[in-house]
Protein backbone atom coordinates (compact mmCIF):
# COMPACT_ATOMS: atom_id res chain seq x y z
CA UNK A 1 0.00 0.00 0.00
CA UNK A 2 1.16 3.21 -1.14
CA UNK A 3 2.35 5.94 1.97
CA UNK A 4 0.36 9.16 2.19
CA UNK A 5 1.75 12.23 1.86
CA UNK A 6 0.60 14.68 4.70
CA UNK A 7 0.13 18.15 3.73
CA UNK A 8 -0.26 21.77 5.26
CA UNK A 9 -1.24 25.06 3.41
CA UNK A 10 -0.82 28.09 4.49
CA UNK A 11 -1.81 31.43 2.51
CA UNK A 12 0.19 34.46 3.31
CA UNK A 13 -0.42 37.79 2.61
CA UNK A 14 2.11 39.87 0.41
CA UNK A 15 3.78 41.54 3.85
CA UNK A 16 6.57 41.96 6.13
CA UNK A 17 4.73 40.13 8.73
CA UNK A 18 4.85 37.04 6.45
CA UNK A 19 8.38 36.18 6.52
CA UNK A 20 8.45 35.32 10.53
CA UNK A 21 4.59 33.68 10.81
CA UNK A 22 6.41 31.34 7.52
CA UNK A 23 9.40 30.49 9.93
CA UNK A 24 7.32 30.28 13.15
CA UNK A 25 4.91 28.17 11.22
CA UNK A 26 7.86 25.52 9.41
CA UNK A 27 9.89 25.63 12.43
CA UNK A 28 7.35 24.66 14.41
CA UNK A 29 6.35 22.08 12.40
CA UNK A 30 10.16 20.35 11.76
CA UNK A 31 10.23 20.22 15.99
CA UNK A 32 7.22 18.05 16.35
CA UNK A 33 8.48 16.15 13.09
CA UNK A 34 11.72 15.04 15.34
CA UNK A 35 13.98 17.71 13.82
CA UNK A 36 17.04 18.53 15.97
CA UNK A 37 18.06 22.28 16.83
CA UNK A 38 20.38 22.80 14.13
CA UNK A 39 18.48 21.65 11.29
CA UNK A 40 15.12 23.37 12.50
CA UNK A 41 17.11 26.35 12.60
CA UNK A 42 18.17 25.80 9.07
CA UNK A 43 14.65 24.52 7.70
CA UNK A 44 13.19 27.77 9.23
CA UNK A 45 15.92 30.06 7.99
CA UNK A 46 15.24 28.33 4.35
CA UNK A 47 11.50 29.29 4.56
CA UNK A 48 12.31 32.40 5.61
CA UNK A 49 14.86 33.17 2.30
CA UNK A 50 12.19 31.33 0.10
CA UNK A 51 9.09 33.98 1.71
CA UNK A 52 11.67 37.22 1.17
CA UNK A 53 12.26 36.14 -2.28
CA UNK A 54 8.39 35.32 -3.11
CA UNK A 55 7.80 38.95 -1.04
CA UNK A 56 10.47 40.74 -2.40
CA UNK A 57 11.05 39.73 -6.08
CA UNK A 58 7.72 37.37 -7.13
CA UNK A 59 4.77 39.00 -5.58
CA UNK A 60 6.95 42.88 -6.14
CA UNK A 61 5.34 43.55 -2.68
CA UNK A 62 2.16 43.77 -4.00
CA UNK A 63 -0.44 43.20 -1.56
CA UNK A 64 -3.64 42.17 -3.86
CA UNK A 65 -1.12 38.81 -4.18
CA UNK A 66 -0.84 36.52 -2.12
CA UNK A 67 2.14 33.68 -1.27
CA UNK A 68 1.48 29.79 -0.82
CA UNK A 69 3.18 28.22 1.87
CA UNK A 70 2.60 24.48 1.48
CA UNK A 71 4.22 21.94 4.15
CA UNK A 72 4.30 18.24 2.75
CA UNK A 73 5.86 14.67 4.85
CA UNK A 74 6.83 12.03 2.04
CA UNK A 75 8.11 8.92 3.83
CA UNK A 76 11.45 10.01 3.78
CA UNK A 77 11.23 14.07 3.48
CA UNK A 78 9.80 17.05 4.60
CA UNK A 79 9.29 18.96 1.22
CA UNK A 80 8.29 22.78 1.29
CA UNK A 81 6.81 24.93 -1.47
CA UNK A 82 6.77 28.74 -1.27
CA UNK A 83 4.87 30.00 -4.21
CA UNK A 84 4.27 33.17 -5.36
CA UNK A 85 2.01 34.96 -8.02
CA UNK A 86 5.41 36.51 -10.36
CA UNK A 87 6.57 36.27 -13.40
CA UNK A 88 8.74 32.63 -11.86
CA UNK A 89 12.43 32.47 -12.87
CA UNK A 90 14.96 29.84 -13.41
CA UNK A 91 17.71 28.44 -10.97
CA UNK A 92 20.08 29.06 -13.87
CA UNK A 93 19.56 33.05 -14.20
CA UNK A 94 20.80 33.21 -10.49
CA UNK A 95 24.30 34.89 -10.05
CA UNK A 96 26.49 33.10 -8.01
CA UNK A 97 26.80 35.47 -4.70
CA UNK A 98 29.95 33.45 -4.14
CA UNK A 99 31.80 35.28 -7.05
CA UNK A 100 34.58 37.43 -6.59
CA UNK A 101 32.61 40.40 -8.48
CA UNK A 102 29.27 39.94 -6.33
CA UNK A 103 31.10 38.86 -3.20
CA UNK A 104 30.18 42.48 -2.07
CA UNK A 105 26.42 42.79 -3.88
CA UNK A 106 24.31 44.03 -0.93
CA UNK A 107 21.49 41.81 -2.28
CA UNK A 108 21.53 37.97 -4.01
CA UNK A 109 22.32 35.56 -1.53
CA UNK A 110 18.53 33.58 -0.61
CA UNK A 111 18.66 31.35 -3.16
CA UNK A 112 21.98 30.47 -2.16
CA UNK A 113 20.86 30.09 1.49
CA UNK A 114 18.21 27.99 0.39
CA UNK A 115 20.18 25.69 -1.65
CA UNK A 116 23.07 25.57 1.41
CA UNK A 117 20.29 25.00 4.12
CA UNK A 118 18.15 22.35 2.35
CA UNK A 119 19.03 19.22 0.51
CA UNK A 120 17.83 20.03 -2.26
CA UNK A 121 15.81 23.21 -3.97
CA UNK A 122 14.26 23.01 -7.12
CA UNK A 123 12.17 26.28 -9.15
CA UNK A 124 8.80 24.70 -11.03
CA UNK A 125 6.26 27.16 -12.34
CA UNK A 126 3.30 27.71 -10.41
CA UNK A 127 -0.47 27.90 -10.95
CA UNK A 128 -0.52 31.15 -11.70
CA UNK A 129 2.57 31.50 -13.69
CA UNK A 130 5.00 32.44 -10.87
CA UNK A 131 7.82 30.58 -8.74
CA UNK A 132 7.15 27.49 -7.09
CA UNK A 133 9.85 27.06 -4.64
CA UNK A 134 10.55 23.49 -3.88
CA UNK A 135 12.55 22.74 -0.99
CA UNK A 136 13.03 19.20 0.56
CA UNK A 137 15.17 17.63 3.55
CA UNK A 138 15.41 14.42 4.64
CA UNK A 139 13.54 13.22 7.79
CA UNK A 140 15.59 12.73 11.28
CA UNK A 141 16.15 8.84 11.19
CA UNK A 142 15.59 6.59 14.95
CA UNK A 143 16.59 3.39 15.35
CA UNK A 144 13.89 1.30 15.76
CA UNK A 145 13.12 -1.96 17.95
CA UNK A 146 14.61 -4.03 15.18
CA UNK A 147 17.69 -1.76 15.36
CA UNK A 148 17.32 -0.54 12.18
CA UNK A 149 17.20 2.86 11.52
CA UNK A 150 14.30 4.72 10.03
CA UNK A 151 12.49 7.67 9.16
CA UNK A 152 10.22 8.75 11.82
CA UNK B 1 13.56 40.45 19.63
CA UNK B 2 14.20 42.86 17.29
CA UNK B 3 17.79 44.40 16.85
CA UNK B 4 19.14 46.66 19.49
CA UNK B 5 22.06 48.59 19.26
CA UNK B 6 24.14 51.15 21.73
CA UNK B 7 27.01 52.74 21.00
CA UNK B 8 29.87 54.06 23.50
CA UNK B 9 33.05 55.39 22.97
CA UNK B 10 36.84 53.69 22.78
CA UNK B 11 39.59 56.30 22.29
CA UNK B 12 38.59 57.62 18.75
CA UNK B 13 36.76 54.14 18.28
CA UNK B 14 33.00 54.02 18.89
CA UNK B 15 31.59 50.26 19.39
CA UNK B 16 28.03 49.71 18.94
CA UNK B 17 26.73 46.83 21.16
CA UNK B 18 24.35 45.09 18.84
CA UNK B 19 21.83 42.46 20.37
CA UNK B 20 18.88 41.11 18.57
CA UNK B 21 17.86 40.20 14.97
CA UNK B 22 19.29 41.55 12.05
CA UNK B 23 16.53 40.88 9.31
CA UNK B 24 14.59 42.19 6.61
CA UNK B 25 12.49 44.70 7.79
CA UNK B 26 13.01 46.88 11.50
CA UNK B 27 16.79 45.16 12.13
CA UNK B 28 18.15 45.96 9.28
CA UNK B 29 16.88 49.36 8.80
CA UNK B 30 17.91 50.01 12.20
CA UNK B 31 21.58 48.89 11.41
CA UNK B 32 21.45 51.16 8.16
CA UNK B 33 20.46 54.19 10.46
CA UNK B 34 22.59 54.13 13.36
CA UNK B 35 25.78 53.37 10.32
CA UNK B 36 24.30 56.30 8.43
CA UNK B 37 24.40 58.50 12.40
CA UNK B 38 27.98 57.46 13.01
CA UNK B 39 29.29 58.64 9.57
CA UNK B 40 27.63 62.03 9.78
CA UNK B 41 28.25 63.13 13.69
CA UNK B 42 31.60 62.39 12.41
CA UNK B 43 32.84 58.49 13.17
CA UNK B 44 34.87 57.00 10.92
CA UNK B 45 36.49 54.52 13.23
CA UNK B 46 33.41 51.52 13.93
CA UNK B 47 33.54 48.55 15.68
CA UNK B 48 30.46 45.88 15.66
CA UNK B 49 29.94 43.89 18.56
CA UNK B 50 27.46 41.21 17.38
CA UNK B 51 27.63 38.90 21.12
CA UNK B 52 24.34 39.32 21.17
CA UNK B 53 23.21 38.95 18.04
CA UNK B 54 22.00 35.35 17.49
CA UNK B 55 20.40 35.37 14.12
CA UNK B 56 20.84 36.85 10.78
CA UNK B 57 19.12 36.32 7.23
CA UNK B 58 19.92 37.51 3.70
CA UNK B 59 18.59 40.85 3.86
CA UNK B 60 21.32 41.26 7.07
CA UNK B 61 23.31 40.27 5.15
CA UNK B 62 23.42 42.72 2.73
CA UNK B 63 22.97 45.62 5.04
CA UNK B 64 25.99 44.32 6.77
CA UNK B 65 27.91 44.69 3.27
CA UNK B 66 26.36 47.83 2.72
CA UNK B 67 27.56 49.45 5.96
CA UNK B 68 30.95 47.95 5.40
CA UNK B 69 31.19 49.43 1.93
CA UNK B 70 29.60 53.05 2.96
CA UNK B 71 32.02 53.11 5.34
CA UNK B 72 35.20 51.85 3.58
CA UNK B 73 33.64 54.54 1.04
CA UNK B 74 34.25 56.98 3.65
CA UNK B 75 37.67 56.81 4.46
CA UNK B 76 37.01 55.10 7.44
CA UNK B 77 37.50 51.51 8.68
CA UNK B 78 34.43 48.79 10.12
CA UNK B 79 35.20 45.82 11.48
CA UNK B 80 33.19 43.05 13.62
CA UNK B 81 34.33 41.31 16.96
CA UNK B 82 32.30 38.99 18.96
CA UNK B 83 30.32 36.88 16.19
CA UNK B 84 28.34 34.02 17.74
CA UNK B 85 28.47 30.52 15.37
CA UNK B 86 25.28 31.55 13.46
CA UNK B 87 26.82 34.38 12.52
CA UNK B 88 29.97 33.42 11.69
CA UNK B 89 28.46 30.50 9.86
CA UNK B 90 26.83 32.81 7.77
CA UNK B 91 29.42 34.56 6.97
CA UNK B 92 31.74 31.73 6.34
CA UNK B 93 29.68 30.01 4.04
CA UNK B 94 29.13 33.48 2.19
CA UNK B 95 32.87 33.92 1.94
CA UNK B 96 32.26 37.15 3.81
CA UNK B 97 33.87 36.03 6.71
CA UNK B 98 37.35 36.59 4.03
CA UNK B 99 35.90 40.29 3.64
CA UNK B 100 35.11 41.53 6.79
CA UNK B 101 37.79 42.18 9.32
CA UNK B 102 37.15 39.98 11.98
CA UNK B 103 39.15 40.49 15.37
CA UNK B 104 38.94 37.47 17.98
CA UNK B 105 38.37 40.24 20.55
CA UNK B 106 37.67 43.91 22.00
CA UNK B 107 41.36 45.06 22.91
CA UNK B 108 42.75 43.41 19.72
CA UNK B 109 40.17 45.02 17.76
CA UNK B 110 40.67 48.72 19.32
CA UNK B 111 44.67 48.05 18.55
CA UNK B 112 43.67 47.01 15.08
CA UNK B 113 42.17 50.39 14.31
CA UNK B 114 44.92 52.74 12.25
Amino acid sequence: MAAQTQRLEVTLDTQLESVDLAENIVTRVAEAAGFGEDDVHKLGMAVREGVINAYNYGNCQDKKKKILLAVEFEPEQMVVHVIDEGCGFQLSDVEDPLADENLLRTSGRGIFLMRAFMDDLTVRRGPTGGADLVMSKKLPHRVSGNGRSQAE
Amino acid sequence: MSLQGTCRDAGDVVVVDFGGKITLGEGSAMLRRMIRELLDSGHRKILLNLGDVDYIDSSGIGELVGAYTTVRGTGGELKLVYLTKRVRDILQITRLYMVFDVQPDEAAALLSFR
